[in-house]
């Protein structure tokens, strides 16, 4: 385990017990509901997650990563944009994987403003997040609604960066 | 969930198609690790759930985050979001909270999408030493005014779909 994770745990499972704390000073049966009621979450949700760290796998297998660079092409205006946005919500895995095909895609020429849509759009929409995540733990309406309303962002993003500059 | 399950059937079959018995095991055994190693978060960002779902006044939530909380609300969601401590098995555990006492698809839009623009956690360990400190912080300068907007859009679009309020 990376240091990183555990700070993460750490943090975690102190502000559980702060906020366990909390509900235990309410009363017991705040305590109680609200644990059984964190239990019944836990349980409806594991056999989805289940479903999505094992498939997700699966899925990321299938996309080659050379499609997604190659998508990122130098220089190439609200194309090369549009296609960073497509990208961005299509590339399987984890931060490790987003930020590093940002990162060789800056290295190869390509556009900031490109790189910003497609790490802006990694961010809302990456289809292994909203599978793993955003769909087994909130509605399913509140999802779609989500990522509908959140669709002209990168695309802003791209814009401020263009009018901008460069950092 | 069915769609998805079918998704993952199909990629499972063109990984064994394409590397063998060999190739899904590996993926397999690789993502039960995984699973393993996620599951005690996930019950932690549970617990957080539950533990906000009962703790925080209901009414004081719908005031201060719900359809009629205004900027001030979307404001609200936005820096919530931003420190909020973790990763995806607290924030959406948390958010899912949110609705449910009192706060509107606008405020929870601008708390989920302010977690995964501008949220220190994966801005600090995976994209400062990737992608370097100018292009990071010039990346969250330009996203600052998104989850606001965002969630500003989502209340917009919300009331026309909507006008008699959510559907149940």
């Amino acid at each position: 385990m990376t240091a990183s994770a555990l700070i993460i745990d750490i943090t975690l499972w102190g502000s559980v017990a702060i906020l366990g704390f909390m509900a235990w000073r309410r009363g017991r049966v705040v305590l109680v509901s609200s644990v059984r009621e964190g239990s019944m979450d836990f349980i409806n949700i594991v056999p989805r997650i289940a479903l999505g760290v094992i498939g997700s796998g699966y899925i990321a297998a299938v996309i080659p990563p050379e499609v997604i660079t190659g998508w990122l092409g130098p220089d190439s205006g609200w194309f090369g944009v549009l296609t960073a946005v497509i990208a961005g919500a299509a590339t399987p895995g984890g931060p490790v994987v987003g930020f590093s095909i940002g990162a060789v895609a800056l290295k190869v020429g390509g556009g900031t403003p490109q790189v910003i849509a497609y790490v802006v759009a990694w961010a809302l929409f990456a289809f292994q997040r909203m599978i793993l995540w955003e769909i087994p733990f909130m509605p399913a309406r509140f999802v779609w609604f989500r990522a509908a309303v959140s669709v002209p962002f990168p695309f802003l993003a791209a814009a401020i960066a263009m009018v901008i500059g460069k950092p | 969930m069915i769609v998805i399950g079918a998704l993952v059937a199909i990629c499972a079959a063109l990984v064994w198609r394409r590397d063998g018995i060999d190739g899904v095991l590996n993926i397999l055994t690789h993502d039960l690790w995984l699973f393993g190693e996620i599951i005690p978060r996930v019950l932690a960002g549970c617990l957080l759930g539950g533990f906000i779902a009962e703790i925080l006044p209901h009414d004081k939530v719908s005031r201060s985050l719900g359809p009629e909380s205004g900027l001030k609300g979307l404001l609200i969601g936005t820096a919530f979001g931003a420190i909020l401590p973790g990763g995806p098995f607290t924030a959406y555990p948390v958010a899912a909270a949110l609705l449910t006492v009192g706060a509107d698809f606008g405020a929870t839009i601008a708390m989920v999408v302010s977690w995964t623009l501008i949220g220190y956690g994966r801005a600090v360990a995976w994209e400062l030493p990737i992608l370097g400190t100018d292009f990071t912080l010039w990346r969250i300068a330009i996203s600052l005014p998104i989850p606001v907007l965002a969630g500003w859009l989502g209340r917009v679009v919300f009331v026309r779909m909507y006008p008699k309020g959510e559907p149940s």
